[in-house]
């Protein structure tokens, strides 16, 4: 019989989040797939799931795993653990799915994998395959412990696939002691911004230490808009204060898979490659020709990016005018 | 009010890691080592709290002897002294008996608030924070931003998807700042002459009551089974640019077809 392996849902912009939809096509091809779904959704969540291959919802709308953080959904979910006892969980790589697995290892003594690219189960255990130190290394990692495995997974691993299931929901009570209510999330503030988001975009262009300051960060949106293109960074300019978080790519920021990735004056530190190998073409300039950026880069200019940018924006806004 | 900061003290960013495939664990020893960045930031924002509430800073971290020079430059920077988990026995350590060690270590202290990195800049787990708030007992806030304590309660930014949320927590809790949150100062003499003054108390697992098979690689419920190099991506081409780089990569991408 197939193992049984849950995914834990989450929601966001108001829908159920692809990097869920990319573990339930893991889960249904590797085992029988269930889902956690807790806190207040669209009304055409749960048939969502059941179109990509969940068999069974654990569901519960309640706004309280909206309002407070973390310790609710780590209740439900290690009740239903222990419960059900899957053979594996497997949770997103975002905020709510670490803090949430970070929790459940403590609370059910049990491990965790995290950063997990792909996986298969053997013998009643379960082998994971984690791309370690960003790209330097690729290791393989079980977990010893009894009972489900916790891992956490990258998004962009798998391909969401539309696989037809009988809606089956099993409602399941909210977390109800107050003494879970002690994380408040207060407010939600949306911060507006400019030009296609970087998940979604073809083209990313990206800077990192080489662009010395936030005001040269104006180049790089020059750049993107000439190609139409998202603005992305390297953890060493968001640690530098020059852009905002949202802005990072790497493993510890937002993976990402355009066409086309700009790596500007990023030397290409393992935290960061995580974040963009699997892109499709890599274009590097970078003043130093030994820079490990250009092992992964399809094309690359060694020199002064403060010459060659311009140059070709410039070229780009002739050729596009031609 | 009394901060604890768990910090961790890694080999430095000018090293190359590798992985010892023997053990498969991360090259340590022999290589120069420094106060992880990430984890400065969380010393530096306990800093800022006591300036403005009163109280002091205490360090806890854990490695082999090969850290000290990370816990002298937290103690230079202001924190007043340092807990050291070293003992042979927790070397292969997981997350979870990470957190476990220190975890004991910080429950030896008192405190209002733990501060800890999001993740460490070498291993990247991510997770050894909320596990501790868990063994704890206190409230878990992460990705925080910014920090404001206000009386019992501590408020934070917290960074999301879509830009920030504002959570709040009463007190003791656990905050996990994000990298960035602020640019830690640099010691000053004067601080680097006092930290050598400063008490580092050495704990070993069995001071901190956990037995031998609950930490190290005997407690640990993660085992690497391979470690290797994935196959690298064929490297393309690279120019020196002699003044033509950007029309080059416009050939490029002309080539590819992408204008």
């Amino acid at each position: 019989m197939a193992e049984t392996i849950w995914v834990y849902a989450e929601i966001g912009d108001g829908k159920i989040t692809t990097t869920s939809l990319e573990m339930l096509a893991k889960a249904s091809e590797a085992g029988k797939a269930e889902v956690v779904l807790l806190g207040p959704g669209p009304d055409d969540a749960v048939q969502t799931l059941a179109n990509h291959g969940a068999s069974r919802i654990y569901h519960c709308a309640d706004a309280v795993y909206q309002d407070y953080l973390t310790l609710p959904a780590a209740e439900t979910v290690a009740g239903l653990i222990e419960k059900h006892n899957p053979a594996v969980m497997l949770f997103a790589s975002s905020y709510a799915g670490r803090d949430l697995v970070a929790n459940l290892s403590a609370r059910l003594d049990c491990g965790a994998i995290t950063d997990v690219g792909d996986f298969e189960l053997k013998d009643g255990s379960v082998v994971a395959t984690i791309p370690a130190l960003g790209a330097s290394y690729e290791n393989t990692s079980t977990l010893l412990n009894q009972g489900t495995k916790l891992l956490i997974v990258r998004p962009k691993s798998f391909e969401p696939k539309e696989n037809p299931q009988a809606l089956a929901v099993e409602e399941v009570p909210a977390a109800a002691d107050d003494s879970l209510r002690k994380v408040h999330m207060k407010e939600r503030v949306v911060v507006k911004r400019e030009g296609p988001s970087l998940e979604g975009a073809k083209i990313v262009v990206s800077g990192g230490r080489g662009l010395k300051g936030e005001e040269q960060f104006s180049l790089l949106k020059d750049l993107a808009d000439v190609l139409g293109a998202a603005v992305g960074a390297s953890r060493a300019a968001v640690d530098a204060g020059w852009v905002p978080y949202a802005m990072q790519i790497g493993q510890t920021g937002k993976t990402v898979k355009p066409d086309i990735y700009f790596a500007v004056g990023i030397s290409g530190a393992v935290q960061h490659l995580s974040g963009m190998k699997t892109s499709k073409y890599i274009i590097t300039i970078n003043k130093d020709p030994d820079a490990p950026i250009f092992q992964y880069s399809d094309f690359g200019v060694v020199g002064d990016l403060f010459k060659i940018v311009p140059q070709l924006i410039e070229e780009l806004k002739k050729r596009k005018g031609a | 009010m009394n901060v604890v900061v768990c910090g961790k003290v890694i080999p430095a960013s000018t090293v190359t890691i590798e992985l010892d495939a023997s053990n498969k664990r991360m090259v340590r020893k022999g290589v120069p080592h420094e106060l992880d960045p990430a984890a400065a930031s969380a010393v530096e924002e306990g800093l800022r709290l006591i300036e403005k509430h009163g109280g002091q800073v205490v360090l806890v971290t854990m490695g082999a002897s090969d850290v000290t020079i990370g816990i002298r430059n937290a103690l230079a920077m202001g924190v007043a002294s340092a807990v050291h988990i070293l003992d042979d026995a927790v070397a292969g350590s997981d997350t979870l008996a990470t957190a476990k060690l220190l975890a004991a270590a910080v429950k030896k202290q008192e405190f209002d608030i733990v501060l800890c990195a999001t993740e460490s800049s070498d291993s990247y787990s991510g997770i050894v924070h909320g596990q501790i708030a868990q063994l704890l007992g206190i409230p878990p806030l992460s990705f925080a931003k910014e920090i404001t304590v206000d009386g019992g309660n501590v408020t934070i930014k917290r960074q999301s998807e879509s830009g920030y949320d504002i959570v709040e927590s009463a007190l003791p809790a656990l905050v996990a700042c994000s990298s960035g949150i602020n640019e830690p100062r640099y010691p000053q003499l004067k601080g680097i002459m006092a930290a050598k003054k400063k008490e580092i108390k050495v704990y070993s697992a069995a001071d901190l009551g956990l037995a031998p098979d609950q930490v190290g690689e005997k407690g640990a419920r993660e085992k690497v089974l391979t470690i290797g190099r994935p196959p690298k991506r064929q490297a393309g081409k690279a120019v020196t640019d002699e003044g033509e780089g950007g029309k080059q990569i416009a050939d490029f991408l002309a080539e590819i077809k992408v204008i």
